[in-house]
């Protein structure tokens, strides 16, 4: 894999932007980059600049509005973080799952995002957090919805002078709880076979709000806005949760893989919803559900 | 083209030249001669070339060696103390966590991580720890009996 010719590191920003757009292509953590060259998906680009010396993006930190995190941050410091447990669980849930403790060692938000897998566990709770993305090259910055970054497997809004710097997400309402589950057949080293996530606000024991997203079940992960509308103004009893998550279902447009069959991934759809609905729920409620939320019940 | 650096294995550092894609685990293997870590998979899928970045764990053949540039790396070479076993290397040979070896230098790098963070782990938070680690001789058992037995301090 010693295709590439050019290689830098960047220690600013700036030193990063100008060499992508000089044509050179970001390497952070490795952990999708590097694999997929090993695995034969993609060679390694011509020309490669590394950013994980950029200390600027490093950073976990919030002010009254929202939580920030740089684009270099780990999945294990997400998962680790108090703020992100208390306030982001769904993230936390996501974060504490991905790949193993190497890979969550290494890998960074901004390379998962960017990488934009349909099956990646932290685009959902991402999404129904209503997080945002700096991107940003020598010409300017930009900002839009996770929803608005993803177009597709494996493609973004971005062009290829842009880099991701950062991600926000915007304090919870109080009484908000959130979860993130995922279907998998071993709990580590795994991706998605199918996801869901849940964010639902209660206020005077019913639900104002929710958010229901459902992962590695489209070519991109998407909200269910049939599925907030079932949980919206409910009490919540079973009955709307049901109904949320058979529209769960029912938005799932799943492919065939090696990993499950399309009507499997379907017919998984509303479980898993269900659990990740249910789960928020009891969080919202102040209940104590531990961190990852697919560990429970097995 | 190759690139020179210093690469800092083990405390001690490399000058070396290398081409942009080489991978950590081929650097310190074929360049430094450094031949604990091993390939097992090459895809970041059986951790048997795990080494330490920093204190944290990579899998060092999906990791590009120039990356590595101003970090510490550890390797099982790393762990032992000139003739002195480590704590968990000793307990690796007490408790069986040792057959073929060939997952046992990723295992032992993997183990010294979790117990870096976590000292006193439970049989299941040692279990998830290891699972980016993969023994074919199927030996978990005693792998994971070692490191409770460490995290315990029975070990000796």
């Amino acid at each position: 894999m010693s295709a590439t010719a050019q290689f830098a590191t960047a220690t600013t920003v700036e030193e990063a932007l100008a060499a992508l757009a000089a044509g050179a292509r970001p390497v952070a953590g490795g952990t999708d980059l590097v694999v997929g060259a090993r695995q034969g998906k993609a060679p390694l680009p011509d020309a490669l600049v590394a950013i994980h010396r950029v200390s600027e993006l490093h950073a976990i930190d919030g002010d009254a509005d929202a939580l920030h995190l740089g684009a270099l941050v780990t999945h294990a410091e997400i998962a680790a973080h108090p703020d992100v447990r208390a306030r982001f669980t769904a993230l936390a849930d996501a974060s504490a799952i991905v790949g193993s403790h190497a890979t969550r060692a290494q890998g960074t938000i901004g390379g998962n995002l960017m990488n934009a897998s349909p099956a990646m566990e932290a685009g959902g709770p991402l999404i129904c957090l209503g997080a945002t993305v700096t991107l940003r090259s020598t010409g300017g910055t930009r900002d839009m919805t996770v929803e608005e970054l993803l177009t597709g497997p494996g493609a973004t809004v971005a062009s290829n002078d842009e880099l991701l710097i950062a991600v926000d997400l915007p304090h919870p309402a109080p009484g908000t709880g959130s979860a993130y589950v995922r279907l998998e057949y071993r709990r580590q080293m795994e991706i998605a076979v199918v996801g869901a996530t849940a964010v639902v606000t209660l206020a005077d024991g019913e639900v104002s709000q929710a958010r229901v997203g459902i992962t590695a079940l489209a070519p991109t992960i998407r909200r269910v806005p049939a599925a907030e509308e079932a949980l919206t103004g409910s009490a919540p009893d079973e009955a709307s949760v049901e109904a949320a998550a058979r529209a769960a279902a029912a938005a799932s447009v799943p492919i065939s893989d090696v990993r499950a069959s399309e009507r499997y991934r379907r017919a998984m759809a509303a479980v898993i919803a269900r659990r990740a609905i249910q789960i928020a729920l009891v969080r919202a409620g102040g209940g104590d559900v531990p961190v990852p939320a697919s560990a429970v019940g097995q | 083209m190759k690139i020179p650096a210093t690469l800092t294995v083990n405390g001690v550092p490399y000058p070396v030249e290398l081409e942009p894609g080489t991978s950590l685990l081929a650097a310190v293997r074929d360049v430094v001669g450094l031949t604990g870590a091993k390939e097992g998979c090459d895809d970041s899928e059986c951790g048997a070339c795990m080494m330490l970045l920093d204190g944290r764990p990579v899998n060092s053949c999906s990791y590009l060696a120039l990356q590595a540039e101003g970090s510490e790396v550890t390797t099982v070479e790393g762990l032992a103390d000139g003739d002195q076993l480590s704590p968990l290397q000793t307990a690796f040979l007490e408790h069986g966590g040792v057959q073929c070896g060939f997952c046992t230098p990723g295992m032992l790098i993997s183990a010294t991580a979790l117990l870096a963070d976590c000292p006193a782990p439970s049989a299941d938070e040692v279990g998830i720890a290891l699972s980016g680690n993969l023994c074919r001789c199927t030996g978990y058992a005693g792998i994971v009996k070692a490191v409770l037995a460490v995290s315990r301090g029975t070990a000796d």
